[in-house]
């Protein structure tokens, strides 16, 4: 992580009690332990450890957490969570902040992450069930990678693959829905 | 018995071997599923990070519907197991007054799939009908993580070490492996668009696999099997490394266990073919 001049800091609540208000979860409880950060699986690829996001909202660092690519990298798979002592859903906080990065409009560091999201629910939204072919198209597309694979020759990997999913009788050619497309239209108007 | 089940979206597509395999084994363990009547996708990954309130009325609607069947409700999927419990949790919680949808929260149980066949009763059942006891499957059993963590969602009790697969593989004659990996991260679906992080964590589970002696891996996520077995060559090809792991569905086993034929059906559905392991611990 970058060195932060503790002189220049000005610390702000405001953002752990934002994070407190949308979601109960209260960052102040942390004494900095790094339980979180030694069994987190993904610490390999992440730019910001675990304990350090939760230190930076504690000082109201705002900018810093939602630019960061530890908020993308995590795979939700809630070790943090579970082993806190102090009881900080520490996913939860990585959920807050990915959604408020998404609604502050920043440009975020792992793009294809969101695009994956955005396809999914916008998948949900059209029949109430995803349709895993038409997923991967709309992925494909959103992100940019079908573009970038077709320029680099490297569409072959992935063309077996859904061969290989259509010859095993994994994918299959019509998507199916629920009845009640308008209920699944307003969750997610 | 009749119990509802909530089969998920991939289970459509997929992972089309694994709900034959669980829709099979029902069937010869008496084990009516009822469908939930009009489900839909839980929301999974996408709809819990960057839309909260989705994802609690998506996985709630599906609570909704179960709780009006008035059956408890069997999911083999597990991530859409911990979403409908984390709706069901927030829907019954302080902030229940924020969403569309109202639960009463004590009138159905959710389950994992593994759970509910680790029951005494379901395990006495399938203990009767073993034909081929599966004694020299030399496995490690691999839970991943939303079927345990957060406990406190999930209600898991052995989190750090869950034993439910384990305990339907001693019924059905084997003697799993432990290992240490047993609730570690697959990458989920970062095998999409962090191919490279997935990679990583999926030959770490390899790897352990490997050093505890174990010839495959038993799970009951379907999107730990699609990782662990679909991308198996290309990290063999990525990594310069040659390990050949299938990746077997607990249900499946049942199957072959109880002298089901389809087996070969659903083992022909895999990546990484589960035939040639078997035959050389001499099961097929």
């Amino acid at each position: 992580m970058k060195h932060i001049d503790p002189t220049c800091l000005k610390p702000s609540s405001a953002l752990a009690k934002s994070l407190f208000d949308a979601t109960g979860i209260s960052v102040s409880d942390c004494f900095q332990c790094r339980k979180c950060t030694n069994g987190c699986p993904a610490t390999f690829a992440m730019d910001i450890f675990p304990d350090q996001i939760i230190r930076l909202v504690q000082l109201g660092l705002e900018e810093r957490v939602l630019n960061c690519s530890t908020i993308w990298i995590c795979s939700a798979c809630e070790t943090c969570t579970t082993r806190c002592p102090n009881e900080i859903d520490i996913a939860g906080v990585m959920d807050f902040l990915k959604e408020r990065a998404v609604n502050a409009g920043i440009k975020l560091p792992q793009s294809r992450t969101y695009a994956f999201h955005r396809s999914f629910l916008n998948d949900i939204r059209h029949r109430g069930r995803i349709f895993e072919g038409r997923l991967m198209m709309d992925y494909m597309i959103r992100s940019g990678e079908l573009t970038r694979k077709l320029w680099q020759n490297d569409m072959l990997p992935d063309m077996g693959m859904g061969w290989n999913m259509l010859k095993k009788g994994r994918m299959p050619l019509l998507p199916k829905g629920i009845k009640d497309k308008q209920e699944i239209k307003k969750i997610l108007s | 018995m009749k119990i509802s089940y909530y089969p998920g979206c991939s289970l459509e597509g997929t992972a089309s071997d694994y709900e034959a395999s669980i829709r099979t084994v029902c069937a010869a363990l008496d084990i009516e599923l009822v469908d939930l009547p009009d489900w839909n996708c839980c929301g999974a990954t996408a709809a819990h990070s960057i839309n909260h309130k989705a994802a609690i009325e998506l996985a709630g609607r599906n609570v909704a519907i179960a709780e009006k069947q008035e059956m408890d409700m069997m999911v083999p999927c597990p991530l859409c197991f911990n979403r409908l419990k984390t709706a069901e949790k927030v829907l019954t919680g302080p902030e229940k007054n924020n969403y569309r949808y109202k639960l009463s929260g004590d009138r159905i149980k959710i389950l994992n799939i593994a759970d509910f066949l680790a029951d005494k009763k379901i395990l006495k059942q399938i203990h009767s009908k073993v034909v081929t006891p599966l004694t020299p499957l030399k496995a490690v059993c691999y839970y991943g993580c939303q079927s345990s963590r957060p406990p406190k969602i999930t209600g898991a009790r052995d989190y750090e070490n869950p034993m439910s697969m384990d305990r339907i593989l001693k019924t059905l004659g084997a003697n799993p492996i432990q290992w240490s990996f047993k609730t570690d991260c697959c990458g989920a679906s970062h095998i999409l668009p962090l191919q490279d992080v997935a990679f990583t964590m999926i030959e770490k589970l390899y790897k352990g696999a490997v050093e505890a002696k174990a010839d495959c891996f038993v799970v009951f996520c379907q999107m730990c099997q699609l990782n662990l077995d679909a991308y198996q060559a290309r990290i063999n090809l990525k990594l310069g490394t040659n390990y050949y792991l299938p990746v077997l569905y607990i249900t499946e086993l049942i199957g072959m266990a109880m002298g089901l034929t389809e087996y070969d059906n659903w083992f022909g559905r895999h990546f990484v073919d589960p035939v040639r392991m078997l035959r050389d611990c001499g099961l097929a």
